[in-house]
């Protein structure tokens, strides 16, 4: 019988631990790959109690590349398995840091992009070979247009967005879906602190539940979360310059 | 770990203070938590599930737990869970039912967190039968303010694993705990619901069925009054051995605050006769789902908006069932009189004291009513306070926002035993809540 095994890159975040549950909950093979090997190995012990079929957990760095080489050879699953990816990489030093510091950059572009399009490029073999299966990566509307207060961040999510939008063309004929997600305000430690509540912010639970669902049921594409971010981006990309630069964004 | 400067509050959104709050993320953020503390104090915080200041810490640290929700491993044999002190009450049930486990002691919310649950050593509609909630419990992974975590249980320190126990958070920070769940024959309970038309009757009815059924519970009409005080519909249950098809929740939320004058006698007496007629005077019997029974309000989430922006308090006693009979019904005249627009108030059966110094139950009759904020209210409070204490009563730190000093100390009388305990893991005072300090429970009007 064939498995289906998901790939989480990212995986001690809060979202892809809430993603990882969804998945679990359906009996799917779980691969835990992240930095933090102890948090992992706890989060393995919650995913096999609520379901899922088997757990592994393995190294995985965005500033280390035979890390991320390595998990083409974790990933080395029965050809008859369903091979499933999803990504909730990234990290935002603030615009001010990196202008006083540039070299942050190489780790804005790993983190935001690189190396999970380095991951992704390594795995397509064994991706399109498969003909089916869904690759889903988390990116922000803030790639959506460059704003001075967040544009270095942004330019890399822009970029995994670009990315994503040229991997679906690439892997639909072989029947593998990529889904692109752009969130808005999540509630995450990204974010704690900094967010009043309301309904632009989104949970982990929430949007694991809503993204896992959307996967699962064979759909591609672009999806923003929550949803009213797809409204507020439409306006935001389409206002004339003059107006969107003395915006306080 | 980023501490942040924010106001909380309570489930009753009363009082609210500004505290520095930090939500750890992983272990070893958490094992830092008394870092820097300097002179101030840290409280742990669950789901905000508590209605007052228990959870709350007035110009010092709450540390939020939620994100500790982790399953750590469970015996389908024994029934043997172990949880990471943040995971809720809610994400176990909807686990472990479908197996045919239950966690045996649920509040009336599931929302509230498994760390939660033992600090304030919460009791459901099968108290009577089943204990509170360190019934089920087999050991707490406590982190002292030594920095040191230690597995506290019956065993290894019995002082500590008790007073922690309904100990509102001032013994340690849960990390992790190990429960014993219960097996069910299914998802659902048969449900039966009998109208009572006064006080007398109710009470006889709660004493009869009680004895029946595992789950018991009697919702009253708190403006009713004359020879139909204490009017209302006891709910009684037992485990059904068939259950119910599994659907999705249809949960609402409550999506704005309700303005001030949403609750007024009117629309709280049209609320009230609404809600008696709603039962057939034969009473009527049906089968249920554990969350639709056990968490009714849950499937309103936020419904402490209907309140209003002011808030509300909830009151909430436990009188002796000797003396019962006469105090609920002071109790329940004096909130008639009041006209205060509190309109179900919750009466059942209680079964004996737990093991914690500062245990909250004992055999008798538990009341809980609330209040939205108004002139009066505290009044009210004080009054109601004074009944509780003259009958030997006790009134419940989970839910309370306005007890005096002076009556926690008349009311637990336990409490030195459990200051020995807190002196002995916090000799330097850093655990501390804004509860902690209006109650003295440290004692010496210090933290």
């Amino acid at each position: 019988m064939s498995r289906r095994v998901w790939a989480i890159l990212g995986a001690s975040s809060p979202i892809a631990r809430a993603f990882a549950r969804e998945a679990a909950a359906t009996g799917a093979s779980l691969v835990l790959a992240g930095r933090d090997i102890a948090d992992m190995e706890r989060t393995a012990l919650d995913l096999r109690v609520r379901g899922a079929a088997s757990v592994a957990v393995v190294p995985w760095d965005a500033g280390d590349r035979p890390t991320q080489k390595a998990l083409v050879s974790a990933l080395d699953v029965p050809a008859n398995d369903v091979l499933n990816l999803f990504v909730a990489v990234g990290s935002m030093p603030a615009q001010a840091d990196i202008e006083a510091r540039p070299e942050l950059i190489d780790e804005v572009v790993a983190s935001n992009y690189a190396a999970t399009a380095f991951t992704i490029l390594c795995l397509l073999p064994a991706l399109e070979r498969r003909r089916a299966g869904s690759v889903v990566v988390l990116g922000s509307v803030a790639g959506d247009r460059g704003r001075a207060s967040n544009f270095v961040y942004g330019s890399a999510k822009a970029a995994m967005a670009t990315f994503l939008q040229g991997l679906r063309a690439r892997l639909e004929p072989a029947g593998v879906k990529v889904v692109s997600v752009k969130l808005g305000f999540v509630d995450t430690g990204m974010t704690w602190g900094l967010l009043k509540g309301g309904p632009l912010v989104s949970t982990p639970e929430s949007l694991g539940r809503r993204v896992f669902a959307f996967a699962a049921a064979g759909k591609a594409g672009e999806i923003y979360h929550s949803s009213l971010w797809f409204w507020i981006m439409a306006i935001i990309r389409n206002l004339p310059y003059a107006i969107f630069r003395r915006l306080p964004i | 770990m980023k501490w942040t400067k924010t106001t909380l509050g309570g489930w009753g959104r009363l009082p609210r203070f500004a505290c520095e709050a930090a939500r750890p993320e992983r272990l070893p953020e958490l094992n830092g938590a008394f870092d820097g503390l300097g002179e101030g104090t840290l409280i742990a915080h669950g789901a905000g599930r508590s209605y007052g200041d228990c959870a709350l810490n007035e110009n010092g640290r709450v540390l939020v737990m939620n994100r500790f929700d982790r399953i750590l491993g469970f015996d389908p044999v024994s029934g043997d869970l172990e949880v990471e002190a943040g995971v809720s009450l809610r994400a176990l049930m909807d686990v472990f039912l479908p197996r045919g486990f239950l966690v045996p002691v649920n509040p009336g919310t599931a929302f509230a967190t498994v760390g939660g649950a033992i600090a304030n050593d919460v009791h459901g509609k099968n108290h009577e039968k089943d204990g509170a909630f360190g019934s089920c419990l087999r050991w707490i992974d406590l982190l002292l303010p030594s920095g040191e975590t230690v597995r506290v249980s019956g065993d290894s320190d019995r002082a500590l694993f008790e007073a922690t126990q309904g100990g509102v958070g001032l013994t340690g920070i849960m990390v992790a705990v190990g429960l014993r769940l219960t097996r069910v024959p299914s998802n659902a309970l048969d449900v039966r619901e009998t109208k009572a038309a006064n006080l007398d009757a109710l009470l006889a009815a709660i004493v009869a069925e009680g004895a029946r059924a595992r789950y018991s519970v009697a919702w009253i009409d708190a403006l009713a009054s004359g020879p139909e005080l204490g009017r209302g519909i006891l709910e009684t249950a037992v485990e059904s051995p068939v259950g119910l098809p599994s659907g999705p929740r249809r949960d609402k939320a409550l999506p704005i605050d309700l303005p001030g004058f949403a609750l007024n006698p009117l629309s709280v007496k049209a609320f009230n006769a609404l809600w008696w007629s709603r039962v057939p005077a034969a009473g009527r019997s049906r089968k249920r789902r554990y969350d639709s029974f056990l968490f009714p309000l849950d499937a309103i989430h936020d419904w402490n908006r209907m309140y209003g922006r002011r808030g509300f308090r909830q009151f909430q006693c436990v009188v002796p069932r000797a003396d019962g009979e006469r105090a609920l019904r002071q109790l329940l005249e004096r909130v008639s009189a009041s006209r205060a627009g509190s309109f179900l108030a919750v009466l059942k059966g209680m079964g004996a004291a737990g093991p914690g110094p500062l245990s909250f139950p004992m055999p008798g009759y538990l009341l809980a009513l609330d209040f939205p904020e108004r002139a009066g209210t505290l009044d009210l409070l004080a009054d109601m306070e004074r009944i509780t204490r003259n009958h030997g009563g006790r009134i419940y730190l989970a839910k309370d926002s306005c007890l005096s000093a002076d009556g926690f100390r008349a009311m637990y009388p336990r409490l030195d035993e459990f200051r020995a305990v807190v002196e002995r893991v916090d000799p330097h005072r850093r655990l501390g809540s804004s509860l902690s300090r209006r109650l003295d429970i440290r004692g010496g009007g210090k933290p």
